[in-house]
């Protein structure tokens, strides 16, 4: 008998499961349920993209592609970046399709990270970068988000972060997953001066970019001084509906995406030519589903925030993503519990906050990512659920 | 409420009509529920919005009932339009639809019976009789894939795992 434990790499042996596992599990098992807990769009992909993906099978494109992805779609990405951002990204060099926004992540932190290095990640945040940090063999350092600054990324505190810990690397999220909030152009012009100063490299993902409501979104990439410093994780999931395809992409110095390309180019080869296809379609034409799904989130989201504070709950104004993040504080559970008791009693499945990291304590992630008479239905179960106590 | 407002509550009543008053107010930015409800009034006293309806699947409920569309070639006279045509025929209940159209024939006009029968003898006895009409084709519906936007045939469920991060 083989001892496996013995076998395994310690690292990736030891690594906790996350946080989602056990309720998907309760609430796989349940009828009836109403689920706020999808991370992802509930629209399928826009007809005319997986038509292109269709095509693409049906002329025969089943080979491998250049291992940083089809030169027509890094040229489209190029295109949007410069013309979203005035970013601009050599098509060579410094561009690489990944196989979803998360490989690209991956990339980066590995070969960002030397043995032992700290690496700044404020949190909540997405449930990937602490594990990944981890097998990356770096020391995840956290940054708490504060409620009272609408899960903002403070200045004095990565200020004070950075220089507690030494760390070279940090990794975030702009829109948050889970809480919604994004980061204006002020604010990132005051992230920047302290980045700089500390002379930190960030790995910035902005999954959600295009999903914002109102406002003047900026990439970190943008401000002063740190399109040298900053590996820009974009992707198709989100914005077109697109999360089962698996592609995004990376764009940064070309030392970084060079050396993130020879990882990628012996370990994935290349994403998927079906999707690279598909995805072409989508950012050549497909802005206009785009908005049209953005219109319907931001009703949606008017919807739940006043649903939420309707029936007490305190809940700041999500400025992208599909996430609301209502405090669950008054009814004196912890999120894990009333995540629990939501679910068996109300039958409305949400996610704990305390699984995006220690300060989304005291919160739920609720995706309003789901159609409007299911977010109505979910809202009633939830206010009823409240006023049995809880 | 302005014009263009108006339009993106129409637009969510079309889609789904039975959103409340208070969750069209909620998802419309910056309205109060009185304004709402005073303008779904307006909308339907203007005719604006004509009434409120079900999509139904009947292929699903009962196998006796059967839909043509019947396109109508007209000859206009003077001092009768294509209105007055238009009006003789969509007075008849069996006429669920009458449209005007561009192109190789003038009026399509949608005709819901109990019978294949049923549906010629109307368009025989009572539709082609009706002077200026110089000629009609018959279409009779076999299946309808989608209607008025919604895909009637089951196979689009969500897909999504109920927890996803």
């Amino acid at each position: 008998m083989t001892d496996w434990p013995s076998r395994l790499l310690p690292l990736a042996r030891d690594l906790p499961p996350s946080g989602i596992r056990r309720f998907f599990d309760l609430a796989a098992t349940m009828e009836d349920v109403i689920s706020l807990g999808v991370g992802e769009p509930d629209f399928v992909t826009p007809w005319h993209i997986r038509e292109a993906g269709l095509y693409a099978l049906e002329r025969g494109m089943t080979a491998y592609t250049a291992n940083a992805g089809l030169p027509v779609l890094r040229q489209g990405i190029a295109r949007y970046l410069e013309g979203r951002f005035n970013l601009r990204y050599q098509v060579k060099g410094e561009l690489l399709v990944s196989v979803g926004g998360s490989e690209a992540i991956d990339l980066a932190l590995r070969v960002l990270t030397r043995p032992g290095d700290r690496v700044l990640i404020p949190e909540p945040s997405y449930v990937a970068y602490t594990p990944l940090v981890r097998l990356a063999g770096g020391e995840p350092v956290h940054v708490p988000l504060r409620a009272d600054a609408g899960f903002r990324l403070a200045p004095s505190d990565l200020e004070r972060a950075a220089g507690a810990s030494g760390a070279r690397l940090m990794i975030w999220c702009n829109p948050n997953n889970p809480t919604g909030a994004v980061v204006d152009r002020q604010q990132l012009t005051a992230l920047a001066e302290v980045v700089l100063r500390h002379d930190l490299v960030v790995i910035s993902d902005e999954i959600y970019a295009e999903i914002v409501y109102g406002g003047d979104y900026c990439s970190l990439a943008q401000m002063s001084g740190m399109r040298e410093r900053t590996v820009l994780v974009g992707g198709f999931s989100k914005a077109f509906a697109m999360t089962g395809w698996r592609l995004g992409y990376a764009a940064g110095p070309e030392a970084v995406i060079r050396t993130m390309l020879k990882v990628h180019q012996y370990a994935m080869l290349c994403a998927p030519v079906m999707a690279q296809v598909a995805a072409v379609e989508a950012i050549e034409r497909g802005w206009q589903d785009v908005a049209e799904m953005v219109e319907e989130y931001g009703r949606r989201r008017r919807f739940i925030v006043h649903a939420l504070r309707d029936m007490g709950l305190d809940c700041s104004d999500p400025g992208g993503a599909f996430y609301a993040f209502p405090d669950i504080r008054t009814t004196g559970l912890t999120s894990a519990q009333f995540a629990e008791d939501l679910l068996v009693r109300a039958k409305v499945a949400v996610v704990p906050g305390s699984v995006f990291g220690p300060s989304g304590e005291g919160f739920v992630r609720c995706s309003y990512a789901a159609a409007i008479n299911q977010l109505e239905r979910a809202m009633t179960r939830l206010r009823d659920f409240l006023k049995a106590g809880g | 409420m302005t014009p263009e407002r108006q339009k993106v509550l129409l637009h969510l009543l079309e889609h789904n009509a039975k959103l409340s008053p208070q969750t069209v107010t909620a998802m419309l930015e910056d309205e109060d529920l009185e304004t709402v409800e005073r303008t779904i009034r307006e909308l339907e006293d203007t005719g604006i919005i004509r009434g409120y309806s079900a999509i139904v699947n009947w292929d699903r409920v009962e196998s006796d009932r059967i839909t043509a569309i019947i396109e109508v070639k007209v000859t206009p006279q003077r001092g009768v339009g294509f209105d007055e045509v238009a009006r003789r025929i969509y007075r008849f209940p069996e006429v669920q639809a009458v449209q005007l159209l561009s192109g190789s024939y003038d009026l399509q006009v949608v005709v819901v019976g109990r019978r294949i029968q049923e549906v010629a003898r109307f368009v025989s006895e009572r539709l082609a009789t009706i002077d200026f009409i110089q000629s009609t084709t018959t279409h009779f519906i076999l299946k309808t894939y989608k209607v008025d936007g919604v895909v009637l045939e089951d196979g689009d469920d969500d897909q999504r795992l109920v927890i996803t991060p």
